[in-house]
């Protein structure tokens, strides 16, 4: 098999570009793809540690799920946030989106 | 009576082709050619892939002129008959025809995702026929999860879908998307409930068990189940009388009306190949698949039995497209949330609890599923559950009926009192009375 | 560690992953941005393969790219006239690659020095997994309450999400 550090790399790999994506894109609708980056990239780790710790145990695959549902529960509430933005400042960057700032 | 050795081997390959014809090849290749027993097994399965795929696709020849038959006979023509027999080779004519096209390029198009489109959604549909059982040992992957795969490789269609509609750079294209990825997504959710209820009674997503397990077809069991799911089904590939996404008079083509020659032969061929899966999955699914007279015997059989059920399926589905007339858009939508997600939800629930209690009351209610009784015992040993099941559908199929007819009486009435409002006024003296009110 | 036929799957499907996620934070077409995004959802679905949990490998395609892609890739096009104009990186974009690039290597070394001798699972995955994990979900000692709760959660952001996005009538 492969070694479970493998899929660790590649895992961290995603997350950081995730990171990367979140405090560098201007377009929300980016910024919110770069945050299910992320959260895909905790679903590998704990889909690689239950496989290689604990496979008798479904306890990983179970909090997978549980991130698949506040995934889709952020892309619904956070695209529809989003949409109505974007019809009453006529944007999308978030930068833009500045009312309450200083 | 004695028979030349030859013909026992040919006869027991004939029994169960698959197993035979796999069998065959491996002793050819570790045998014969001296290969490792993992490749050759490696190399049995890409040629069942392989076959399979092809299989998808160059049964379409066949589909497609049946379908143009079929429409013929409806509409009192006579359909292809000038290219082979009965017209039978005309697809082969308008693939050549397709093939020497030029692909056209729109302006601005996106290439990279305008050409891939067409092959996700080839994919999409061939993919599907990986976990479709042919006989008791026949079958692509028995996979533990094979309802979920069914339905996860589908939905990639719809990536398929807004990659087409965008990347042409038309807003025709563009519309025709949006409304089939709106129709699609819920059509999604009667077609995910309505799968649910043969895996809830078989009590695993195998496809295999699925058929093993119907020894009485579910769709005989549950009958209002079996119609709402089959519904959803054609809405899912966007046949009449739900072929808004197409609709050619109204939005000219969809989503592929810039494609062209062989890309556009491609979405085609994805299409019509998804009208057919669809049929293969409602007779393996509520239909009992292979299962039929002898077939636990001679598993032959059992390409023959689900072939013959996925043609009835298929004429019947193209009897109502050529029949029904297209539905508008929010009719459709109105279909969908008002009448098939409710009815399905509430079956769903009752059946889990009446099954449950029965299960609890009733003595091997569910022995019959164990598949290494014989057969006659299982079968009897599914009638009670299928008198129970039968009683529920019945039920709530009559409930919904009678809603659906209260609530249209309902509706007309309303209707005709909106009418008579508009008419009175017109009368001379009308508006001061009701003024006056 | 010798060369064995499961790492060509393996790597196919981390450079789809992986070639994915850096095609969602570069690319400036965002509808290409969310394309990529539906590859590398993909590539990860075939990693859960790898690691043979099929039925999150199921779910995984069905959720992300059947509902999840989707619903961004509509957002896009609904969303799209300043598409193409303006910068799609901030200012902060040297400091952002910076942060991104010490966690990718606090990550790995932390991961590497943990669990770099983890070269084997310890146990083959059990045949009924789909079963145990399906009774792990309605029991009340496993996972039951969380459940429920998630179930709560997506009524609630759908019936939220419709009345954000819904358009203000008169």
């Amino acid at each position: 098999m492969i070694p479970l550090s493998w899929y660790l790399i590649v895992a961290a790999f995603l997350f950081s570009l995730g990171v990367y994506g979140v405090l560098a894109r201007r377009n929300a609708v980016a910024i919110l793809m770069a945050i299910e980056l992320m959260l895909n990239a905790v679903n590998l780790n704990l889909i690689a540690f239950w496989r290689y710790n604990s496979p008798g145990i479904m306890a990983g695959q179970a909090f997978v799920l549980f991130v698949f549902a506040v995934a889709a529960a952020e892309a619904a509430v956070g695209l529809a946030l989003i949409i109505s933005i974007y019809r009453s400042r006529e944007t999308v960057i978030a930068e833009d989106v500045n009312l309450l700032k200083w | 009576m004695e028979l030349p050795p030859i013909v026992t081997t040919i006869l027991a390959i004939l029994t169960d082709v698959f197993t035979g014809i796999n069998d065959l090849l491996m002793t050819l290749w570790v045998d014969t050619l001296g290969l490792s027993e993992q490749l050759a097994m490696s190399i049995n399965t890409f040629i069942g892939a392989f076959a399979l795929a092809n299989f998808v696709l160059l049964n379409l020849i066949l589909t497609i002129w049946f379908e143009r038959k079929v429409s013929a006979r409806v509409q009192d023509r006579f359909g292809p008959n000038r290219v082979g027999p009965w017209g039978i080779l005309q697809t082969v004519a308008d693939l050549g025809k397709l093939l020497t096209k030029e692909i056209i390029i729109p302006t601005n198009a996106d290439i990279v995702p305008f050409f891939l489109a067409p092959l996700i959604g080839v994919l999409s549909v061939i993919t599907i026929w990986a976990v479709v059982p042919f006989t008791p040992t026949a079958i692509g992957a028995d996979l533990s999860v094979g309802a979920l795969y069914f339905v996860a490789v589908s939905s990639l269609g719809l990536t398929a879908i807004l990659m087409a509609g965008w990347s042409s750079n038309n807003k025709y294209s563009v519309l025709g998307a949006f409304r089939a990825v709106a129709m699609l997504v819920s059509y999604e959710v009667p077609l995910f409930l309505g799968l649910m209820i043969p895996v809830m009674l078989t009590g695993t997503m195998s496809m295999q068990a699925i058929v093993d397990s119907q020894l009485i077809a579910y769709f005989f069991v549950m009958p209002v189940a079996g119609l709402i799911f089959w519904t959803a089904m054609i809405a899912e590939v966007g046949r009449q009388p739900f072929d808004v996404l197409e609709a050619e008079s109204e939005i000219v083509a969809g989503y592929n009306i810039e494609y062209s020659g062989f890309a556009f032969a491609i979405f085609y061929a994805a299409e019509w190949a998804h009208g057919f899966t669809i049929c293969a999955l409602m007779a393996v699914l509520y239909f009992a698949g292979w299962r039929g007279p002898f077939v636990e015997t001679i598993p032959t059989l059992g390409i023959v039995y689900l072939g013959v059920k996925v043609l009835v399926i298929y004429f019947i589905q193209v009897w109502a497209r050529f029949t029904v007339p297209r539905l508008r858009l929010d009719h459709i939508m109105n279909l969908c949330w008002k009448f098939l997600v409710p009815v399905m939800l509430v079956l769903l629930v009752v059946t889990i609890v009446i099954d449950k209690a029965a299960a609890a009351l009733i003595p091997n209610y569910l022995a019959y599923l164990n598949p290494d009784l014989p057969y006659f015992q299982r079968l009897t040993g599914m009638l009670p559950r299928a008198g129970v099941l039968l009683f529920i559908n019945v039920i709530v199929g009559a409930g919904a009926l009678l809603a659906v007819s209260r609530q249209g009486r309902a509706e007309r009435e309303r209707i005709e009192a909106l009418r008579l409002a508009e008419i009175e006024p017109a009368g001379p003296m009308a508006p001061i009375e009701t003024g006056a009110d | 560690m010798t060369f064995s036929i499961i790492w060509i799957p393996f790597f196919l499907m981390a450079a789809f992953t992986i070639g994915g996620g850096l095609g969602v934070v570069i690319s400036r077409n965002l509808i290409h941005a969310a394309l990529f995004l539906a590859l590398s959802l993909f590539g990860m679905a075939g990693l859960f393969v790898l690691l043979e949990a099929t039925f999150i490998a199921g779910a995984q395609v069905l959720v992300y790219l059947g509902a999840i892609a989707v619903l961004i890739t509509i957002t896009i096009m609904v969303t799209r006239r300043l598409m193409g104009i303006t910068e799609t990186v901030n200012r902060q974009w040297p400091i952002a690659a910076l942060i991104s690039l010490l966690v990718f290597i606090t990550l790995t070394v932390v991961n590497v020095n943990a669990f770099g001798a983890v070269l084997e699972p310890v146990a083959p995955v059990p045949a009924d997994d789909i079963t145990l994990l399906g009774l792990l979900l309605a029991d009340a000692e496993g996972y039951f309450v969380p459940f429920e709760v998630a179930s709560v959660l997506l009524l609630a952001a759908l019936i939220g999400s419709i009345v954000v996005a819904r358009e203000a009538r008169e």
